[in-house]
């Protein structure tokens, strides 16, 4: 489901907050990683049955759920990346046409979209279920992406632009050379975090047939019972799975900020 | 001598805005022009007017035989040709200094690689930095970034060079190191019109010095008649704050 994005507050008052707690935020992060590994590594062993065969009847489930996220991501990039630059075109057709695209779809629950390209569509063409999940997903990313690329866009100081155009560049190759290069850099960890966002939202394909980790875990419980030791697993994974890749993006983040300027 | 640059009664407006009321430059090939007034005058207007980063709303500017503010003029082809440095320098940060200089005639002048490296080379070597050509913008000083951005313009063989406030982003002990490459150029025969409040400079290489006011050329004159003996009263004032 599209987040709301909630604008980054920076207290510069330090008075206020005792330091930059990063020891803190890392050491949570320890606790509620580590944590929630040791309990899938410790649980089937404790607790073999049904915990083992849990364990044993997810992992298609978790291959699923990558495929359909990394493959939405890739799309979304792109989608992303032209959107961003429509929203700053000096064309005004196009710029509006970005603008629209950003407004409609950032208004319609990515679960209406997902419903609305399997189902809706569906009566006029036959998508498949991975690809209509990815469709909808990349679509509504694409969106949220463009917003970040814009916003990233228009944060590089006007005068490199400037310099570019009087050396004699053309404006494509001034934004291909001098400000696209510099803002991928600049939005790598706000495009990460909506990374992890998207293959939390993946879950939401488990309405259609696509058995990712999710749907996996219902297909268990629905006939087995075991409601609450499934749904306890596939929460674990999940969790490890964005812990992990938040830590990866947190630690891309610091090197960017170490190696600029 | 030639005129290289003419700007003739040139008017520009900002929204209802006036920046400049028919403004009149000659610069002529070889010539080094300084430009000083009270800032919001129109110096950097008129600057930034002259490789068309602004387009006058009345007037015309030439550079030799090209007009510049025809519709129709290739404005790509005249900024190769017109060197332009800024106060904040505005080096690209993502590439090494050696790569800033040699991008544009590569990709616009379409110099082969090798070609373009050795003649940045040649560059750095010329303003001192020959030994910072793999570092990054962040990794050098005001001065030693400003230094580069001087070597990235003269990489186009520009038939004029702008300088928009080169000195004025610097600290004081990094004045002189930019003001000497200047002083270089402007020995070897390099067009030049500098907007700066750098008086030294005025006297060691201008030809002529501009005062401007209110987007008006309020008097032109030899550095020394300007600063010594200024006719009028708006003139008297500003020096009389500067100096």
């Amino acid at each position: 489901m599209a987040e709301v994005k909630k604008p980054k507050i920076e207290i510069t008052d330090g008075a206020l907050i005792p330091g930059k707690d990063s020891d803190a935020v890392f050491s949570a992060w320890r606790i509620s990683f580590f944590g929630a590994l040791s309990l899938i590594i410790l649980l089937p062993i404790i607790t073999p049955d049904p915990y083992r065969r849990i364990i044993a009847f997810l992992p298609d489930g978790i291959l699923r759920t990558f495929e359909v996220t990394v493959l939405s991501i890739f799309f979304a990039f792109f989608i992303g990346l032209i959107t961003g630059l429509g929203r700053i075109s000096r064309i005004k057709i196009i710029n509006r046409i970005a603008t629209i695209y950003v407004e409609v779809i950032r208004g319609i629950p990515l679960l209406v979209q997902i419903f609305y390209i399997y189902y809706a569509l569906g009566r006029f063409l036959k998508i498949p279920d991975i690809a209509s999940a990815v469709i909808a997903m990349a679509v509504c990313y694409g969106a949220y992406l463009g917003e970040i690329f814009r916003a990233g866009i228009q944060s590089i100081p006007k005068g490199q632009m400037e310099a570019a155009l009087a050396l004699g560049m053309s404006r494509s190759q001034a934004l291909r050379r001098i400000i696209l290069p510099q803002t991928i850099r600049l939005v790598l960890p706000p495009v990460g975090n909506e990374f992890i966002a998207l293959l939390k939202d993946s879950s939401l394909v488990s309405i259609l047939a696509v058995s990712d980790l999710l749907r996996r875990g219902r297909e268990f419980a629905s006939r087995t019972f075991d409601y609450f030791e499934t749904y306890t697993m596939v929460a674990l994974i999940y969790l490890v799975i964005t812990l992990f890749l938040s830590r990866l993006v947190a630690i891309m983040e610091e090197r960017l900020q170490k190696g600029e300027r | 001598m030639k005129d290289r640059v003419r700007v003739i009664d040139a008017t520009k407006y900002f929204d209802k805005v006036l920046a400049l009321r028919n403004v009149n430059i000659t610069v002529r090939t070889g010539e080094v022009v300084l430009v000083i007034g009270p800032s919001g005058s129109g110096k950097s207007t008129l600057l930034r007017c002259v490789n068309r980063l602004e387009n006058l709303n009345k007037g015309k500017i030439w550079i030799d035989e090209d007009e510049v503010t025809k519709p129709k003029a290739d404005i790509r082809k005249i900024r190769e040709e017109v060197g332009m440095v800024f106060q904040s320098f505005n080096l690209f940060p993502h590439l090494t200094a050696i790569q800033n200089i040699t991008l544009a005639p590569h990709i616009v002048k379409k110099i082969p690689e090798k070609q373009a490296v050795e003649k940045a080379r040649a560059l750095l070597n010329r303003v001192g930095l020959i030994e910072k050509a793999d570092s990054y913008p962040g990794q050098l000083s005001g001065g030693q970034q400003q230094r580069v951005a001087i070597a990235r313009a003269l990489a186009m063989d520009p038939r004029v060079m702008l300088f928009d406030e080169p000195t004025s982003a610097l600290d004081p002990e990094m004045i002189k190191e930019v003001l000497d490459v200047m002083l270089d150029l402007a020995r070897e025969g390099m067009t030049m019109l500098v907007v700066s409040h750098e008086m030294g400079f005025a006297k060691a290489a201008a030809n002529k010095v501009i005062f401007m006011d209110n987007g008006e050329v309020i008097e032109s004159a030899d550095p020394e008649t300007l600063f010594n003996n200024p006719h009028e009263e708006r003139t008297k004032k500003f020096l009389a704050h500067i100096l």
